[in-house]
């Protein structure tokens, strides 16, 4: 069932539950951000509507920079302003923030500890039609293997707004993961979100899996261990917010318990959730543990859905984890 | 900035001998490192040292200083002897220059060693580093100047002139950039690993002032940083035409000193003809 403690949204698993895509929560938390401390700043790579930070330019207009399309000028711009007593937000598709200015973060942003936070939007499969150029499904690992950066991915448009705002009170490097697609809003204003602290979403009375899932997919994750309890497989549904810092206490505790782990994460599966998940178990509770992801492959064009469908990203791909996880404990 | 007189002048001169002399036995005791753009970047960081920058050794935090980055960070030997003997840490500690446990980086780090303003060292994010900062002044209201040093060898770089059409496009009087035009990089002559010319007319295609100066006179680069002061319509980059190598015979426009020391032999010759300004003073002892 789920997990009355954190108070979701109860309508989470209705046919019509509201749809809202983490953009909009990014838009919002920055303008809350903006509100609180006189100091952020916002800047845009020509992408100002799609990554929603038209609310921020309209707001303060003094306090946003539209940097055109260069993202290694953006980058750099911010780290000098990061350094200056700024707070400085960096708005982009994360194909190209932070994957084409990767060198710029890794020293100018992250070794410089200039407070900069990287919002990567249309991250993962989902971003669909564009096609696999702009489906990021490396940032998570490119940024979490990068000392000084905190990596953010938000699993709904709550915890989108939650997580801008907790970042712009982090003194430095954060990276925040947005996508671009309508997807279930999960939690409520009342759901705890704390950076490096994990949510536990759903937990059955004897779970022997545990489902450790970040980002747009926890929905298909939480249908997933709806669905698994009519087969009889009870589990536990874990929202890994912050990839790094990782809860690793959380992590290791719910692994000794049920002793199988599922991740789940719209990502390749080399490097990011289920790698950061497998190295903390490797060292600390060796666990049996299947990886729900992008199996080292790009993507490709075709409707968010059909692609989740096709990669096994959705619910049925989760089941059929959950089951092969068990099948190794057995 | 006080004025130029005189005797200013002529210790500024004097100071730049003693900061290249200072080079040669920082980089014969590091054993690694660059020895052709620190020398040829000696006179202008005497010059912004010891007489253009409004700044307080004792107190590098000092929220109203003028700020110098350092773009190209493999230069850095000028810029550590230049903060040293400006007061900033002790001279003694430029023997530490790239060994372990020392505030002296291989190439510059922010908040290692007072009085570096950013960490640099892959070339091109000096200049965009400079902008957030002149941005972040603007915002602030905020009088003090941003000054960036960059090489033209990193000019070969997109994020320079992203950077670039940026400071034009915001107007950032409150940034000057000087250009070190030494015409070498690591595999050659500038021109032909990558044609840059004509320079100072891209700049002037991308809405800066520009202005062009001999880098080893302290006097005309002086005079080239208050012009940019009085600019207010638009950033300032002065293109200094240095010799690499400055000062030293053997160095001086040979790109295969970019990159390396000079040998204890080298190191000798290179002080002796330092102390003598290339043998036109003859010490008594000799």
């Amino acid at each position: 069932m789920l997990n009355p403690k954190v108070k979701l949204n109860t309508k989470v698993f209705d046919a019509d539950v509201e749809l809202k895509p983490t953009r909009d929560g990014y838009g919002d938390g920055l303008v809350i951000a903006g509100t609180e401390d006189a100091n952020v700043v916002v800047l845009c790579a020509d992408l100002t509507e799609s990554t929603r930070s038209h609310k921020f330019q309209e707001k303060f207009p003094e306090r946003f920079f539209e940097m055109g399309v260069a993202e290694q000028n953006m980058a750099t711009v911010a780290a000098g302003l990061g350094i200056s007593g700024k707070v400085a937000f960096i708005s982009s598709y994360a194909t190209f923030s932070p994957g084409r200015n990767w060198e710029q973060i890794r020293t100018t942003v992250a070794y410089n500890d200039s407070n900069v936070k990287i919002a990567g939007h249309h991250a993962g499969l989902m971003t669909g039609p564009d096609g696999a150029t702009h489906q990021a499904i490396e940032d998570i690992a490119t940024m979490r293997s990068i000392a000084n950066m905190r990596v953010i991915v938000p699993c709904d448009s709550i915890q989108a707004r939650q997580a801008t705002v907790a970042a712009a009170k982090i003194k430095g490097p954060v990276y925040l993961r947005f996508a671009r697609e309508k997807t279930p809003i999960i939690t409520t204003d009342e759901t705890p979100f704390e950076i490096g602290k994990n949510v536990l979403l759903w937990k059955s009375k004897n779970p022997t899996v545990t489902i450790f899932v970040a980002g747009v997919l926890t929905h298909g994750a939480l249908v997933a261990a709806k669905e698994l309890t009519d087969e009889n497989i009870e589990t536990a549904v874990v929202n890994v917010h912050s990839i790094k810092p990782l809860d690793e206490k959380n992590i290791v505790e719910m692994a000794k318990k049920t002793g199988a782990v599922v991740t789940v994460e719209e990502h390749q599966v080399n490097g990011g959730l289920g790698g950061a998940i497998a190295e903390l178990l490797a060292k600390k509770q060796p666990t049996p543990m299947e990886m729900v992801g992008m199996q080292d492959i790009f993507g490709e064009s075709g409707p968010p859905k059909e692609l989740v469908e096709k990669y096994n990203l959705g619910p049925k791909g989760i089941k059929e984890a959950v089951k092969q996880a068990l099948k190794r404990v057995a | 900035m006080e004025n130029l007189h005189e005797e200013k002048l002529k210790f500024l001169e004097s100071k730049a001998n003693e900061i290249r002399q200072s080079i040669i036995k920082t980089l014969l005791e590091a054993k690694s490192g660059h020895s052709a753009g620190p020398l040829g970047m000696a006179d202008i960081f005497t010059a912004f040292y010891f007489h253009i920058l409004n700044h307080d050794p004792k107190n590098p935090d000092w929220e109203d200083r003028d700020r110098l980055l350092l773009s190209n960070g493999h230069i850095c030997p000028v810029q550590y002897v230049a903060l040293a003997h400006a007061g900033y840490f002790p001279i003694e500690e430029l023997k530490t220059l790239r060994k372990i446990d020392s505030r002296l980086q291989g190439h510059p780090h922010r908040g290692s060693l007072p009085g570096v303003e950013t960490t640099s060292g892959p070339l091109g994010s000096g200049l965009s580093q400079s902008v957030g900062m002149a941005l972040a002044a603007k915002l602030d209201n905020k009088k003090h100047r941003i000054y960036c040093l960059t090489s033209d060898g990193e000019h070969d770089a997109g994020n320079t002139w992203e950077a670039a059409m940026y400071a034009g496009k915001k107007k950032l009087n409150n940034l000057t950039m000087v250009i070190d035009r030494n015409n070498i990089q690591i595999d050659g002559h500038t021109e032909d690993i990558m044609p840059l010319e004509p320079l100072g007319d891209k700049y002037r295609a991308f809405n800066w002032n520009v202005i062009a100066v001999d880098g080893h006179n302290i006097e005309h680069f002086v005079d080239a940083v208050n012009e940019a002061r009085a600019v207010y319509e638009m950033p300032t980059v002065i293109i200094a035409h240095t010799i690499p190598g400055k000062g030293v015979s053997f160095m001086e426009n040979d790109y295969l000193w970019h990159g390396k020391p000079p040998t204890p032999d080298e190191a000798k010759t290179a002080l002796n003809e330092l102390r003598t300004l290339q043998g036109k003073i003859v010490s008594e002892h000799q």
